[in-house]
């Protein structure tokens, strides 16, 4: 599942984080790497960006971002 | 002795270098706000010498931040790094510290917020973290300036002894075998190009072009390296990026098991997240967001601000009564006693009456940055402004833009990207600051008595549109390529430090002061002396035979498809470039009393709104585009702004009074 699909407050795991370039380097360099426990803790008021609660703290990226990363 | 200070943003490292120097920076929880390179010296300690660096979460090289940290750390001018890294959120600060002990400079950590991390009960063992990491940790508390001088000490011995971080292996199996290899077939290069050996291995590993570049390999051995890499990658059924942050953070995540004890939630955590309930609700977020501006706004301009202001005013006022009192007793030349009180103690004055607004302003916006706020609003905001190829980040300057453009050009300081900085700058004067409000008020009554409000909020919204158009048409011009990623951390809310707010008043003060006297105060010679006299320098008796209004008969004819082909009108302009304020004053002064008579002699209701066109768009006053100069580095982009302000002025009115003229008939 993409983790743009995945449900508020629904732990899950990170199974891969796709893209290319600076984009992907700073997701991983975050601390997106696969095996990561990762929860969307909220969307943004316009549907975009999300919030993700991740490694103790909380992060935010846009949706065509999100959709780059496989969770499961 | 010169350190470098390195960590996360929203870690407290400016907090922790204000403490080391004593110096004034600003403290920000708004990611990104230490773009440039600050030095202090270390109090108590002459010889050492403390280099702030761009908060940054790695050494990849693809922000100019963390390039320009590379570069830094890598010149070899600095002696030891100080790593100041979140207590309470390990995890993620120690993965540059990972990064930083490659370069094989003695190293200090200074673990900060450990008081946060003690009152939640949760323990950390220093002692093991320590010698796991092979590297020398300190626990402070910046914001209460506790283990500080406990710090200074360890980071002065660290560099004395030369105690370069003890261990460099943290990793096994593939990767491991992969940067070994690497490392023995580059050493010759990495000793040629001065790099460490063990960092430009991992780099070449993760494949960062600029150290491959650096390193200059030999085909032959590029193609070996591309072969390690396959190898590695085939083992570990990933690619080389992910494997090495992969092999980072499960290190620190062993290193955490082993050395952190953890009974509880981090209290600031749980509060920040219940903060965030309301003030990032999916509903109210954006209701709460326009009260909490009003607020500001109103207290700013309405209450505080004002009434400083008003009392600056008095108070300019009153000296310069008392130095024209003193130059008249002194029988000093009308001439100087004219160009001293009527050019700049007028000039200087009036601008300096802005200073209390400007301190406020920023006060408000301090506590909201600092406190973690402004974060959010980028979270909030963030789908509005990518439509125009900004991100969230733009949205708090370009609001302040309607109260002030000086602070609002300012305060892109914070946006970390070079592209969506320089952006927000173009942009915000065309949001309508609030010195236009006079003008507005003045030709609203003597041509749209009925309709005034309603004027007034379609010039705003003139600005606004005209803002997001021309922003469209940027995106994919000029400011073409890729936007940064808005990939942002939400900083836990903290109390901003009384100290790191009075710094930063006091670096606003400093700042507006010597621009007051410098900028300014040439201005205002230069208008003085155009006003007072003719072409032969003769003094003129009456304003309307001085140079300015000469200048301005010789600008009218360029306003005559405008519909205001007028020389009071061109000169009130040229005079409102020192401050939008003097439109009014200027025509004040040139009509000769009756003001609303003689605007309807100059102006039709039609040409009158082309006019308020103009002045909305165009050029930014003196203050304003001094900023836009500080703040891009460039005479020639605060040039640029001039002349491509007035240029869209010129043609929207023009557009607007044509167009009006076909529809009216006229």
């Amino acid at each position: 599942m993409k983790l743009s699909e995945l449900p508020l407050g629904t732990p899950a795991t990170i199974k891969l984080v796709g893209g290319e370039g600076a984009l992907r380097r700073h997701l991983l360099d975050m601390g997106l790497t696969p095996k990561t426990a990762v929860m969307v803790r909220k969307v943004a008021p316009m549907g975009d960006p999300i919030e993700l609660h991740l490694r103790g703290y909380e992060l935010t990226l846009r949706l065509e971002d999100a959709d780059k990363i496989e969770v499961e | 002795m010169i350190f470098a200070l390195a960590g996360n943003q929203n870690c407290g490292k400016t907090t922790l270098f204000n403490q080391l120097t004593g110096s004034n920076q600003h403290v920000g929880n708004f990611p990104g706000v230490t773009v440039e390179q600050k030095e202090g010296i270390i109090r108590k300690h002459s010889d050492a010498v403390v280099v702030d660096l761009p908060g940054i979460y790695s050494l990849s090289p693809y922000t100019k931040e963390e390039i320009v940290t590379r570069d830094y750390l890598l010149s070899g001018k600095v002696d030891g790094i100080i790593n100041i890294v979140d207590a309470t959120n390990i995890e993620r600060n120690l993965y540059l510290s990972m990064q930083l002990i490659e370069l094989g400079l003695p190293m200090v950590i200074a673990l900060n917020m450990m008081d946060e991390v003690r009152a939640n009960g949760t323990s950390i063992d220093l002692k093991a973290l320590s010698e796991e990491f092979g590297v020398r940790v300190v626990p402070i508390a910046a914001a209460k300036n506790e283990g500080v001088d406990e710090l200074i000490e360890a980071a002065i011995s660290t560099v004395e002894r030369k105690r370069v971080p003890k261990r460099l292996d943290f990793c096994s199996g593939a990767v491991h075998r992969a940067i070994h290899s690497t490392a023995h077939m580059i050493e010759d290069h990495a000793a040629a190009a001065g790099v460490p050996m063990r960092f430009a291995a991992s780099k070449l590993i993760e494949g960062d072009e600029p150290m491959l570049i650096r390193l200059k390999l030999s085909e032959n051995e590029k193609e070996m390296l591309a072969h390690t890499i396959d190898e590695m990658e085939r083992e570990l059924g990933t690619d080389r990026e992910a494997a090495m942050a992969d092999m980072r953070y499960t290190f620190i995540e062993g290193l955490c098991a082993k050395t952190v004890v953890k009974t509880g939630q981090s209290k600031e955590h749980e509060r920040s997240v219940k903060i965030d309930a309301v003030l990032t609700h999916r509903y109210f977020a954006i209701p709460i967001f326009l009260c909490i501006m009003a607020m500001v706004f109103w207290l700013t301009f309405g209450v505080v601000g004002a009434l400083l202001s008003d009392w600056l005013e008095m108070g300019v006022a009153a000296v310069t009564a008392a130095v024209q009192q003193w130059l008249i007793n002194f029988g000093t030349n009308p001439v100087l006693r004219s160009l001293i009180i009527d050019g700049i103690f007028a000039g200087v004055g009036s601008v300096l009456s802005f200073l209390p607004i400007i301190v406020v302003l920023f006060f408000f916006l301090s506590m909201l940055e600092d406190s973690g706020y402004m974060a959010r609003v980028a979270f909030v905001m963030d789908g509005l402004l990518r439509k125009i190829g900004l991100s969230g980040r733009s949205f708090v300057p370009m609001l302040i833009g309607f109260g002030c453009s000086v602070p609002a050009i300012m305060a892109t300081r914070t946006l970390s990207s070079e592209r969506d900085r320089k952006m927000t700058i173009l942009l915000t004067p065309f949001m309508s600051c609030s010195a236009k409000l006079p003008i507005y008020a003045l030709f609203t009554a003597a041509f749209f008595p009925e309709h005034g409000a309603l004027v007034m909020i379609l010039l705003y919204i003139i600005g606004m549109v005209l803002a997001v158009l021309l922003g469209l048409l940027m995106k994919d011009t000029v400011f073409g390529g890729n936007p940064v990623p808005f990939v942002m951390e939400l900083p836990s809310y903290r109390l901003p430090s009384p100290k790191s707010v009075a710094l930063l008043i006091w670096d606003k003060v400093k700042d507006f002061l010597t621009r007051a006297f410098t900028v300014i105060f040439v201005a205002s010679i230069i208008i003085w002396v155009l006003q007072t006299f003719d072409i032969r320098f003769n003094i003129v008796a009456d304003s309307s035979a001085s140079m300015l209004a000469s200048v301005g008969r010789l600008l009218a004819p360029v306003f005559a498809p405008l519909g205001f082909a007028d020389w009071r009108a061109a000169t009130a302009l040229i005079s409102g470039f020192t401050m939008k304020e003097a439109v009014v004053s200027t025509f004040a002064v040139l009509t000769g009393g009756n003001l609303q008579v003689t605007l309807s002699s100059i102006f039709t209701p039609l040409s009158a709104f082309s006019f308020l066109i103009f002045t909305l768009l165009y050029t930014p006053c003196v203050a304003a585009i001094a900023a836009v100069r500080r703040e891009m580095n460039s005479s020639l982009a605060a040039a640029g702004v001039v002349l491509f302000q007035t240029g869209v002025a010129w043609a929207v009115s023009c557009l607007v009074y044509q167009l009006g003229r076909v529809l009216l008939g006229v």
